[in-house]
């Protein structure tokens, strides 16, 4: 069954059931490996992209679900890594084995999106969806305060 | 926008090999191209002058350097260059890192400068240890690295002098340039020149005090990669014609499947097939625990279902009617393991101890005491839980076989695919890629050759991924333990007598028997046999081994991450019992010139150690080697009125002798208190009719950032001849610091993990 999706602003038809899970759209249809599977079941954030600009598991999110929306996925964050968040996560070498780190990326950025100067509940609140076995989290915290103000220049 | 499938699918043309066989590569031009580190890092550097084997050196002034120890973030990408470009004296902003290629490691030998320098034997492979584990990157190829690097700078000297009619000794080198007079030339076009020369002495290594790049907290290469998701994992990998495989084996160890139901799911959308796994079905070696080599990788009895993407696999698979026997350990429990590990436990003249440590008499000494303390301590099984579920992917044709995956023992990886492929080793390729976490799962291959059979099964390349709930089910996991402790007071800040029995899983029973000594696992008894730190004037150590049907492996810092907890937890015991300051009892307890003395004193001055506390509020310390490091903790807690447990703070001192990248280790140490506070916190494995029952992030928990203590890392550095690994030895530490914090708090001792299973309402 033919499926069209909006992602990172350009649209592709898929080949895949309407039920299929978002994540394994981008990544198996689409070639979008940067969205990573961890669970399956929303308790890891691995999968974290954006739609419409906010946080979405995408591996709990049915492809026919994002009909219609602005799915962006690690790889349409910025063109060149310029992202305040990814600036950011560069500045202080946030990431280590980095498979979570597409889906804290996203999570971050969506955070931004509704918070501009998260305080660390709020970071605590919205980063505590993200697991990262490397243990990250205290340059997770604290690049993130990096890219609020990165963002407000 | 950037048509990213397009890009990922331009793949370079097949072409033969000088074997005459087809050579399947592909190429994924990523914006990582640009940066220093491609996103795949097993592809082999283009163009370039090979210097020698872990360096390559273009006309531009580039320097590649290989890497032979795999990344799974603990930043072998970056330390380990470095190492190379300390004493090659190039310019580090156009280092670049690819992995070290395996195959070429099992068809070559060392190279002879590397052998007359005395850092390589003849017979070691081309580029010696590529196993990563036992945090051994650093430690175990610094010496074989660094004369790489020195080896090739004075060629690249000998090659400028030769040109220049000058001695050797009147050219340097620095930052890629060589110069002698007015004599001037860089490392690019003199690359070539030195691939051909002979010396008739290789040049000695440096000594850490001519270090001028080791010891600089450099940006990590793999950063960049892994801000933008073009680093590839294994589970990423994207081959031509490559077909998904989801697979189900049984989750009782040992059982099998009686049957299962293809028909009902092969018209379903994708769906291309199914392979019976194991018994009755593909794969070379099928699991039997009755045999060594099968109940370590052997092909567990199960179904693959294949299609054209994952999800349609998946979807299948678990739409097939499948009908299962458990087996003869249908009816086994964690309960009814660690219960028969008890009563051998209860059982101090049970025949099947083994002595690991025995100074006077310690159990006539504990016998004539009227002053004993006895404790018993248990720890459970655990799983890797690593980020990346478990994926392999395939290629077998008649005269090659192709692997990607992100495996902590390439050539391991590559016995085991040449096994199941039915070809010779020089014949088949490993592509490492970069590993979503190891912990030590990544040493098994257990998943290499599942995938090969199945490839070789289904004819064309296949992409298996297993769940989070089949990774967990068909984990390799830390053994349970369990610890019996007698000690005789009499009255005195410093027992006299110490006695302590373990019963446990052993891993080298169930995986290398041939290197027990006489009975003992010397990773099960690791800190309490002679390597204990404290002394008494009796002390004894007794092992006994009480395997179950569950598959074990090596886990983050093994042995030492469950013998910590105990004996740090019975010292604390015998303090409080002593009415000694757990700090000074400790103290007390080493010899004078122990080597824990500086880093207890360390974290304990930088912790502001103290047991003037208010209730609820609590200071504990833990402490252990492992890994030829030595780490000690200071955990600070508080547990409020209604038992809810907060780790507040834990202070590290680590002595690790020298350090190569400062920002790494201190990175590796908060990883290993994050890594060690989960599994003292949540971790716990469970065992029902003779399969695991967590299956999942919801019942299998983790650390989140909303539970991140404060982690305080101080160097406490002896420097000399010592180098320690640090990958590992800061994980033992934290269960015993955050116990024994609990216990200041509240007053409740813990004695088996997890934490969370235990009331700490004071």
């Amino acid at each position: 069954m033919a499926i069209s999706l909006t992602i990172n602003g350009a649209s592709h038809t898929v080949d895949a059931e309407p039920e299929t899970p978002l994540l394994w759209v981008l990544r198996d249809n689409i070639g979008l490996t940067g969205t990573k599977y961890g669970c399956g079941i929303a308790k890891c954030g691995a999968c974290t992209v954006m739609i419409d600009g906010k946080k979405a598991f995408s591996c709990t999110t049915k492809a026919s679900a994002a009909v219609g929306k602005d799915v962006t996925t690690i790889e349409g964050l910025s063109e060149d890594s310029s992202h305040p968040v990814q600036v950011a996560w560069i500045e202080q070498d946030v990431p280590q084995c980095g498979y979570c780190q597409s889906g804290q990326i996203m999570a971050a950025a969506a955070l931004l999106n509704q918070r501009p100067d998260p305080s660390d509940l709020d970071i605590d609140a919205a980063m505590s969806d993200n697991i990262c076995r490397c243990g990250t989290y205290r340059r997770i915290r604290s690049a993130i305060h990096r890219a609020a103000e990165i963002a407000q220049g | 926008m950037k048509n990213f499938e397009m890009d990922r699918r331009r793949f370079l043309v097949t072409s033969s090999s000088a074997a005459g066989g087809l050579v399947l590569g592909f190429h994924i031009p990523t914006a990582a191209h640009a940066g220093r580190i491609m996103g795949d890092p097993w592809m082999a550097a283009e163009g370039g002058q090979e210097v020698n084997a872990w360096l390559v050196i273009d006309p531009d002034n580039t320097v590649t350097i290989r890497v032979g120890q795999s990344e799974m973030g603990e930043g072998v990408f970056t330390g380990l260059p470095m190492i190379v470009a300390e004493e090659l004296q190039c310019d580090w902003s156009k280092v670049k890192a690819v992995y070290a290629e395996v195959n070429r490691h099992v068809r070559n030998k060392a190279e002879p400068y590397m052998v007359a320098a005395g850092a390589a034997k003849e017979t070691d492979g081309l580029y010696q240890r590529m196993s990563t584990g036992g945090s051994g990157a650093v430690r175990r190829s610094r010496l074989y690295l660094a004369q790489a690097g020195a080896s090739a700078r004075e060629r690249l000297k000998q090659a400028a002098a030769d040109t220049w009619g000058v001695a050797r000794a009147d050219v340097s080198a620095e930052d890629s340039v060589l110069s002698s007079g007015s004599n001037s030339g860089t490392f690019g076009e003199f690359a070539a020149a030195a691939a051909t020369i002979d010396l008739d002495q290789e040049p000695a290594i440096k000594t850490p005090e001519e270090y001028t790049l080791i010891g600089q907290s450099l940006p990590r290469l793999d950063t960049p990669l892994k801000v933008n998701g073009s680093a590839t994992y294994g589970i990423d990998v994207r081959v031509p014609d490559m077909v998904y495989a989801a697979v189900e084996v049984s989750p009782v160890p040992g059982g099998r499947l009686v049957s299962y139901d293809f028909d009902a799911v092969k018209d379903r959308p994708g769906v291309l097939a199914a392979h019976r796994l194991g018994e009755g079905g593909i794969g070379v070696l099928h699991y039997d625990l009755g045999d060594v080599a099968q109940r370590v990788t052997g092909i567990q009895s199960g179904v693959a279902v294949i299609a054209d993407s994952y999800y349609r696999a998946l979807t299948a698979l678990q739409l097939m009617p499948k009908e299962w026997d458990a087996g003869e350990f249908g009816d086994v429990s964690d309960e009814s393991i660690i219960n028969g590990a008890l009563e051998v436990l209860a059982n101090p003249d049970d025949p099947t101890y083994n002595p690991a440590n025995s100074v006077g008499d310690a159990r006539a000494a504990i016998a004539a005491s009227d002053n004993t303390l006895e404790a018993t301590y248990v720890t459970p099984y655990l799983e890797h839980a690593c980020m990346e579920p478990m994926n392999c992917t395939a290629h077998v044709t008649a005269d090659r076989a192709d692997v990607w995956v992100g495996t902590q023992n390439p050539p391991r990886a590559l016995s085991v695919a040449a096994e199941e492929a039915g070809l010779p080793e020089e014949q088949v390729h490993v592509h490492t890629t970069f590993l979503g976490t190891g912990f030590g799962r990544r040493l098994r291959q257990d998943e290499v050759r599942q995938a090969t059979a199945i490839a070789k099964a289904q004819g064309q390349p296949v992409k298996v991924v297993w769940t989070r709930e089949e990774t967990t089910k068909q984990g390799k996991f830390r053994p349970y333990s369990t610890y019996h402790f007698s000690a005789s007071m009499n009255g005195d800040s410093k027992p006299e007598a110490y006695w302590n029995r373990i019963v446990s899983h052993s891993i080298f029973n169930h995986q290398i028997p041939q290197f027990l000594n006489e009975g003992i696992d010397r990773q099960a008894v690791e800190g309490l046999d002679a390597r204990l730190p404290y002394v008494f004037d009796h002390q004894q150590t007794d092992y006994a081994i009480r395997d179950s049907h569950m598959p074990v492996h090596w886990w983050r810092s093994v042995g030492a991450s469950q013998n910590a907890f105990a004996i740090e937890s019975f010292v604390d015991e015998m303090a409080h019992a002593a009415g000694a300051d757990p700090l000074e009892f400790r103290l007390a307890l080493l010899p004078e010139d122990s080597e824990f003395r500086n880093p207890l004193e360390v974290a304990a001055k930088e912790a502001g150690w103290t047991t003037d506390l208010r209730a609820g509020e609590g200071m504990g310390i833990g402490m252990s080697e492992a890994f030829g490091t030595i780490v000690a903790q200071v955990a600070y807690v508080t547990v409020s009125r209604r038992g809810q447990l907060r780790v507040e703070s834990i202070d590290c001192a680590i002595d690790c002798g020298h350090v190569i990248h400062p920002r790494l280790v201190q990175d590796q140490v908060e990883s290993q208190v994050v890594f060690g506070l989960t599994a003292a916190l949540y971790g716990e494995i469970h065992i029902q009719n003779g399969a695991v029952v967590e299956d999942n992030f919801d019942q299998y928990l983790m650390l989140r950032i909303n539970e991140m203590p404060e982690v305080n890392t101080h160097f406490a550095l002896s420097g000399g001849e010592k180098w320690g690994g640090v990958g590992e030895p800061a994980v033992p530490p934290v269960a015993p610091a955050v116990a024994n914090a609990i216990f200041a708090a509240t007053g409740k001792r813990v004695r088996r993990l997890p934490l969370r299973n235990h009331d700490l309402i004071g």
